[in-house]
């Protein structure tokens, strides 16, 4: 069955992404789906409207009800370039597709959507009076409507929306089937969040990370760089169970008080608290030999080092090799405070797949941000692989002129073997015995905070397409 | 903490080979009631460690867990709710766990357990 989606002019990359993971959770598969997607005639690839076929009214209900980023979806009875056009093919739409939303008893109500443009009420009437040829049998009801049905029009699409034009005006009648309950987003927001971090995540992205992640009832999702839980509570809000780590003792244990920590920020919205919380590092993962496929899906937002960087195990001055270990003395071990250093990007990623290969069941996903450079210079940035990890989506989200972050989704396909294992392990060493050289090699601060060189052509030569900033 | 965390923790001391189930000293526990979600429960069942769950709940003061399980037990509703309390209600709020080998102690303050590891420890 086709549908017509209608996505929200907003994170362009992650509209299909989202959509096509929510298709996989309906049926229950984790892998890559890919769907059919078309555009409408003349229609820029970036345009909010998009035919895509689904197996079922229930698979495109749950995935349009569960989105995040999908505005409306609607079971097409007729599109024209004109209202005649549209007339005759609502006209021949069979009968019994639509009689049972027209009958006797129920309640409806029409909506008139357009994109870039707003219509006056005035004029949305008209439009709707045009409609008086659909045998509409049932009362309107504006508030609660039975069924509701959606007349979209596109006359001068492109006037103000930073796509370019369609040359062809399209008009669009349809029953909606369903439609994002971005309410949540309200509810959620950070503004209202009672413990907040500087790097806590916005609602709507911790909302597509879960969404992305396939999260849901029964599944146990892990966030090994939990701050103050902002992305699971989205897991949460979804129904799964959530399990969080950090190296910062202070955000993960004390929070501001009894009442502002990370627990409270699950208590605010109602949602079960975190099966655990516990202080451990990343780069020293302190979970029990054999145990291994723990997690159905692991969420995080790395630090990167651009607004905060990472910590690992180990004194700066140790990992340098100018210092021995200091032995902490017996009688000052209980509150003795260790020491860290900083933790490199490439490190830290890598540390992170190497986890995720052991701790995911297999089809288990591994959700989360990568840094890219917007230098022209630059040539396409590559993203991190591993064999037990198949790519599922890579959706960008610009952040500055300099900066931008992709949130990579993968889906473990092969098991994690001994031979993985041991890899990872000399890595690791690598790693420590060359703490120096990766810190200076993957320093993303700089790059992003350096001064811009004004007077250079780099500033101008960027074209600037709008698309993907909104 | 809850013992399915406890489950999952070893003592990753450099040098330490078998750091593995962590002893639990008991300053203060609670229990709290949660729901029930046997798929969940299900799933860990493949995964836990039993003999380190029987133990680490008979320090909690739980003994109500069979010694000895199999799968066929996953239908008895009475397992289910005993397998529940011990692995999700039970915690563990201020307390230590201690490495088997080395004796060295992790604290557990407001239910956080603190895995980081000294500096001649890495």
């Amino acid at each position: 069955m086709r549908y017509l989606c209608v996505f929200y002019h907003r994170l362009l990359e992650y509209r299909k992404a989202e959509f096509e993971s929510l298709a996989g959770l309906f049926d229950g598969r984790s892998g890559a789906t890919r769907l059919e997607w078309r555009l409408p005639e003349d229609h820029h690839p970036d345009s909010p409207f998009h035919f895509v076929d689904l197996p079922s009214e229930e698979a495109a209900r749950f995935v349009a009800n569960r989105s995040i980023l999908v505005k409306g979806m609607y079971e097409i009875w007729g599109e024209g370039r004109s209202f005649e056009e549209l007339e005759d093919a609502i006209r021949s739409y069979p009968d019994e597709r639509k009689m049972i939303y027209l009958s006797h008893g129920s309640t409806f109500k029409i909506s008139v959507e357009s994109f870039g443009k707003a219509i006056s009420s005035h004029e949305q009437n008209e439009r709707i009076q045009k409609l008086a040829f659909v045998p509409f049998q049932g009362r309107v009801n504006l508030r609660n409507p039975d069924h509701k049905f959606c007349l979209i029009d596109n006359d001068d699409y492109g006037d103000k929306n930073g796509l370019p034009p369609a040359s062809q005006r399209r008009i669009f009648f349809g029953r909606e089937v369903g439609a994002s309950d971005r309410k949540i987003l309200q509810t959620y927001q950070l503004k209202s969040r009672k413990y907040l971090g500087p790097t806590a995540m916005d609602a709507e992205i911790a909302f597509l990370m879960a969404n992305q992640a396939q999260a849901k009832p029964g599944k146990l999702v892990y966030d090994p760089f939990v701050g103050t839980g902002s992305i699971l509570v989205g897991a949460a809000h979804f129904g799964a169970m959530t399990m969080g780590a950090d190296i910062d003792i202070r955000v993960v244990r004390d929070g501001r008080g009894p009442d502002c920590n990370v627990w409270s920020n699950f208590k605010q919205y109602g949602l079960p608290l975190p099966i655990s919380l516990l202080r451990a590092d990343n780069n020293l993962p302190p979970w029990r030999a054999g145990l291994k496929e723990m997690f159905d899906a692991i969420i995080c937002d790395p630090p990167y080092g651009v607004r905060a960087g990472g910590r690992k195990s180990g004194g700066r001055k140790l990992l340098k090799g100018a210092v021995d270990p200091y032995t902490v003395p017996d009688d000052k071990r209980t509150g003795h405070i260790p020491s860290t250093a900083p933790y490199s990007l490439v490190e830290c990623v890598h540390d992170l797949l190497d986890l995720a290969a052991r701790m995911l069941v297999m089809g288990g996903r591994l959700v989360y941000f990568y840094p890219v450079l917007r230098d022209e210079d630059s040539p396409d940035p590559a993203f991190p692989e591993h064999p037990c990890f198949e790519a599922v989506a890579t959706c960008e989200q610009i952040l500055s002129f300099r900066y931008s972050r992709v949130l990579l989704t993968m889906v473990k396909v092969a098991p994690y073997t001994e031979e993985i294992e041991s890899a990872a392990g000399l890595r690791h060493l690598e790693f420590k015995e060359n703490h120096l050289k990766w810190l200076e090699d993957g320093n993303l601060h700089s790059a992003v905070f350096s001064p811009a060189d004004v007077n250079g052509e780099k500033l101008s030569s960027k074209p600037k397409y709008r698309g993907k900033y909104v | 903490m809850r013992l399915l965390t406890h489950n999952m923790l070893s003592s990753n001391i450099k040098g330490v080979t078998n750091g593995f189930p962590l002893g639990i000293e008991v300053e203060k526990m609670e229990e709290k009631e949660v729901e029930m979600n046997t798929d969940f429960l299900r799933n860990m069942f493949a995964k836990v460690e039993w003999k380190a769950l029987v133990e680490a709940a008979k320090t909690l003061g739980y003994t109500e867990l069979p010694d000895n399980v199999e799968p066929s037990m996953l239908e008895s509703d009475e397992f289910m709710r005993r397998f529940h309390h011990a692995l999700l209600e039970l915690h563990l709020e201020e307390g230590v766990l201690v490495c088997p080998e080395t004796g060295r102690k992790f604290p557990v303050n407001k239910g956080i357990p603190n895995m980081l590891l000294h500096e001649d420890e890495v």
